[in-house]
């Protein structure tokens, strides 16, 4: 196409602040939220929908950051892996991550935290069964899953004695 | 792979919708939920000028029962349905498939009638719809129009969607007395793209089915209404005699053809094991 494409503005909240920015119609949410916000700890890993690594929260809600496009976040608020990891809400998933050694190169941890952040909520008492379904959209091809199904049953059981 | 560049439109109405659809034409492509259509902008496997962003138009959104029927809004997404105790009670066949769609961030975004519209022979909705003898609402510049289920999907991602319509709302008849449904899909792993699946539903009686629905997924080009292992359940109880019946009629009704992940004949294994599965739990069993 030879067509002229405008930059349109998106004016977004992430992680609690309020961003206006022109993009690119084609730029994908997570490569605005790495490129331009400068927050790297949302991966790219296949762009397709497929491995789980761009899993973002808009309005509260886990999303493939590689599926939907920066202008979509226009008046919608973000938060990524930094912004719950600021507000101290996953450090103890982090801290059971980092003792159950569940992960080894980390490329998928940023997205498993955020899945299972929105899982935790919606089901505080997950069997192993449901854990797993639930992050059986989140590819970790190093740990085998075993250890973070541990890693997170530790978080649930805890949290619930807490 | 990025997309390649386009311009991006996002509408307030069905009416600006259609207006851009008749100047851009094929040019134009709508997205609603994204999860199939980003994959191929990204991978570039189509490269439109304009993408017609209908994530505005509130009203395509939500679910309503009237009457006689229930009404899934197009842009009603995948999560809203899947928690929605209206279509628990009146189209269970629906919140059964559910958990089956893909991973809960896709179906955070996803919609209906993406889901329909992109008519994805692997997909569990196109099935549940042909099962249930919904309508398909399809709105062009002449106004909305009603497609049933078995008449909408015609092809391998081919509708009977013309250029310039798009799909508005979906119905399906309220669950009927004595009615059950039954779902179930074999897929290598929870989410993925099914090997083989079947929506099932029937009235019950006395243990008896009739009036058996056996629509199958990702063994064909489009849903597959097995009509012949239907007929042989007619009136039926299920048991041994009537399961091994009904699965030596789906050779007749079936075709597979080799995919990716299973041979022809290995799909075909798949369907007799579902359908044994299905009309079990159709049975109460």
């Amino acid at each position: 196409m030879t067509n002229q494409i405008e930059q349109i503005q998106v004016t977004t909240t992430v992680n609690g602040e309020k961003v206006t920015a022109l993009v690119e119609p084609r730029t994908n949410l997570v490569d605005f939220l790495r490129n331009q916000m400068e927050l790297t700890g949302t991966h790219v890993g296949c762009e397709h929908g497929v491995c789980g690594a761009c899993t973002v929260r808009i309005d509260g809600e886990i999303v493939r950051g590689c599926l939907m496009l920066a202008i979509q976040a226009d008046g919608l608020e973000v938060v990524t892996i930094e912004g719950s990891d600021d507000s101290g809400e996953i450090a103890d998933l982090q801290k059971a991550f980092h003792e159950r050694n569940a992960l080894q190169c980390g490329f998928c941890t940023p997205g498993m935290l955020m899945a299972i952040t929105e899982m935790l909520e919606k089901n505080p008492d997950p069997s192993r069964q449901e854990i797993r379904e639930y992050l059986s959209g989140n590819y970790c091809r190093c740990t085998g899953y075993e250890a973070i199904v541990d890693a997170i049953e530790t978080v649930a059981n805890t949290r619930k004695g807490a | 792979m990025k997309p390649s560049a386009f311009n991006y439109a996002k509408p307030s109405s069905v009416d600006e919708v259609l207006g851009l659809l008749s100047e851009y034409g094929d040019e134009a492509t709508i997205l609603a939920g994204g999860q199939s259509l980003m994959p191929t902008l990204n991978m570039r496997l189509s490269a439109p000028a304009l993408v017609i962003d209908i994530n505005g138009l509130s009203d395509l959104s939500g679910i309503s029962v009237d009457g006689e029927n229930l009404r899934i809004g197009a842009l009603t997404r995948h999560t809203e349905i899947e928690n929605s105790p209206g279509i628990a009670e009146h189209a269970p066949l629906i919140s059964m498939a559910m958990p089956y769609i893909a991973h809960p961030a896709i179906r955070n975004r996803g919609t209906f009638g993406g889901s329909i519209a992109m008519a994805d022979p692997a997909a569990e909705l196109p099935a549940c719809l042909c099962a249930l003898d919904g309508e398909v609402e399809v709105t062009g510049k002449s106004g909305a129009r009603k497609v049933a289920a078995k008449d909408f999907f015609k092809d391998l991602y081919e509708t009977d969607m013309a250029e310039g319509e798009i799909l508005t709302a979906v119905e399906i008849p309220k669950l009927g007395a004595g009615y059950r449904s039954a779902f179930d899909e074999l897929a290598r792993r929870h989410g993925d793209y099914a090997m083989a699946g079947v929506a099932a539903h029937a009235k019950v009686d006395g243990g008896k089915i009739s009036d058996l629905r056996l629509v199958f997924f990702a063994v064909g080009s489009t849903p597959v209404t097995a009509k012949k292992a239907m007929n042989a359940m007619e009136g039926q109880s299920v048991d041994d005699a009537s399961i091994a019946a009904a699965q030596n009629a789906l050779e007749q009704d079936l075709s597979p053809f080799d995919d990716l992940h299973s041979s022809a004949a290995l799909k075909m294994h798949y369907a007799k094991e579902l359908t044994k599965r299905v009309l079990t739990t159709l049975s109460g069993g």
